[in-house]
């Protein structure tokens, strides 16, 4: 209910705080395609960011993405051994890895990773006035610290998912060799066989959506953070939830456009 | 040292005009019908009660805040109809110094003075940059800080990096936020001859906010008293403080008791 001589509400506090959440951060969006093609260009930021980024997530993707080739094709050993389909591992491991586990698993640490500290950075320098004190320097912080940021992790994340990709089928390729003694070129070229263009081409379309993804809810959350430190706390939090919200979202809905092409 | 500059104050050139001006925050009414000048030249300190809306009147003067009403023209230009790159053009010519320094904290004093030249003034060269920050670090007494990082920096250190920062634009006005907000009385005293020092070797106009009545004495060439969102009283120290307002009388005997005790 709302206090007297107080703004009435649309519908309840709840829903309308929502609504309005969800148009500004639409806006946010739009700003950011108005923003990024039109210059100044701030291309060394944007190395600088994408270093950063790469540097940051690196050893992360590594183990994660090797643990989880080697434990995936540990666990569907039995289920293929059962109908004598063993061979068939790198063939089942390339399809998983390359068309949802290596981008899937990317997003989700840069989600945490980088959403978070993006989140933590922009929101630290919102409630410490250093947002406005670009502003009254004649800088677009917008175009300096969100665009940058954003284009960072859109380009980023996919070299870094097609490096998770390679890791992955690695920790794959250990676990076959040990148990049938293949070889590192027999274990790619079967794990590729059955891949399609159509799949390759699904799974950069989908890293630079989820990398686009980090990079607009991280920064939209730092830059709406607000009472000092605690809002600075609730920005790097909420960049993670409701990125990885997002990318299972986004997953979902990839996977059944990219399934419905498939069968056209 | 400051070497003295050709600062003088000028009461035929205005350089910031304020009529009627209005600021409301939902349901509060915070800035109700403000009318100020600024001449060339001329430091004006700005005294309220925390919330009367001081920073708020400077935020709408460097375009950061929008007026719900009133005119307001600085250095010849209606601040609310900018935007874009016609607001950035003004803001070069006016220098803002942040109650909390706002440095960044990312970057090391060399680079939180070079950012502002480098993105501002892209044709410089590298010598010309490193020029100039030795120069506005100079200004302020802190030329062998300039590799420091902000958080190895005193407060009082912060406030002279920051209003370096803000030099090295080379303003023609500048609005200081509670310049000696947080610091000891030698530190504020020192930030006080630094802004009055300022003053006369770049020939800048200011309007520092504050409620620290040595502040405003010691920095302002005219003080003005903000009270219920408007100015009740625009003059000279002397001549403010002797008035009969009780609302001025009690923030005197306010401050002037706290400093007793102090």
């Amino acid at each position: 209910m709302s206090k007297p001589g107080a703004r009435p509400y649309l519908f309840t506090r709840q829903i309308d705080s929502f609504l309005t959440g969800v148009s500004n951060a639409y806006a946010f969006t739009i700003r950011f395609f108005k923003e990024a093609f039109l210059p100044p260009f701030h291309f060394r930021e944007i190395i600088n960011q994408s270093f950063e980024i790469g540097i940051k997530s690196l050893l992360l993707i590594t183990v994660t993405g090797f643990i989880i080739g080697l434990v995936f094709t540990k666990q569907s050993r039995p289920s293929l051994e059962d109908f004598g389909a063993t061979s068939w591992l790198p063939s089942l491991m390339g399809i998983a890895i390359i068309r949802a586990l290596g981008p899937l698993v990317t997003a989700l640490i840069c989600a945490g990773k980088i959403g978070s500290s993006i989140g933590a950075e922009i929101g630290s320098m919102k409630v410490t006035e250093q947002i406005e004190a670009m502003e009254v320097s004649a800088i677009n912080p917008f175009k300096y610290l969100v665009v940058t940021r954003v284009l960072a992790t859109t380009l980023t994340i996919p070299v870094l998912s097609l490096y998770c990709v390679c890791v992955g089928l690695y920790g794959s390729y250990i676990n076959v060799h040990s148990e049938e003694a293949t070889g590192i070129i027999s274990f790619y070229k079967n794990a590729f066989s059955s891949v399609s263009f159509l799949d390759i081409y699904t799974s950069v379309i989908k890293s630079v959506v989820f990398g686009f993804t980090i990079g607009v809810v991280g920064c939209y959350k730092g830059f709406n953070a607000s009472q000092g430190t605690r809002g600075v706390g609730m920005a790097a939090n909420k960049a993670v939830i409701v990125s990885m919200f997002l990318i299972f979202l986004e997953e979902m809905i990839i996977v059944q456009v990219t399934n419905w092409f498939r069968h056209v | 040292m400051i070497k003295e500059g050709k600062h003088q104050i000028n009461r035929e050139e205005a350089v910031i005009s304020i009529t009627g001006l209005e600021k409301s925050f939902d349901e509060l009414d915070v800035l109700k019908g403000v009318d100020f000048t600024l001449y060339r030249g001329e430091n004006v300190a700005v005294l309220g009660k925390s919330g009367t809306g001081k920073s708020v009147l400077i935020k709408i003067i460097v375009g950061l805040l929008k007026p719900d009403a009133g005119e307001l023209v600085v250095l010849g230009k209606h601040v609310d109809k900018l935007k874009g790159r016609e607001l950035d053009a003004l803001r070069l010519r006016v220098g803002f110094s942040f109650q909390s320094s706002a440095l960044y904290d990312s970057m090391n004093v060399y680079q939180n003075l070079a950012f502002p030249l480098t993105m501002n003034k892209k044709n410089l060269s590298k010598a010309e940059v490193d020029h100039e920050v030795e120069e506005a670090l100079d200004a302020v007494g802190l030329a062998s800080k300039i590799n420091e990082m902000p958080s190895d920096l005193s407060g009082g250190q912060r406030k002279r990096i920051g209003i370096a920062r803000t030099l090295i634009l080379k303003p023609e006005i500048i609005l200081y936020d509670e310049p000696t907000s947080g610091l000891d009385p030698v530190t504020s005293g020192e930030i006080n001859d630094l802004i009055r020092e300022v003053q006369k070797r770049y020939n800048t106009s200011s309007v520092i906010i504050t409620h620290d009545l040595t502040c405003a004495k010691h920095t302002g060439d005219r003080v003005a008293m903000l009270l219920d969102g408007r100015f009740s009283k625009v003059g000279s120290f002397e001549s403010v403080f002797t008035s009969d307002d009780e609302q001025i009388k009690s923030f005197y005997n306010y401050n002037f008791t706290i400093d007793s005790h102090a």
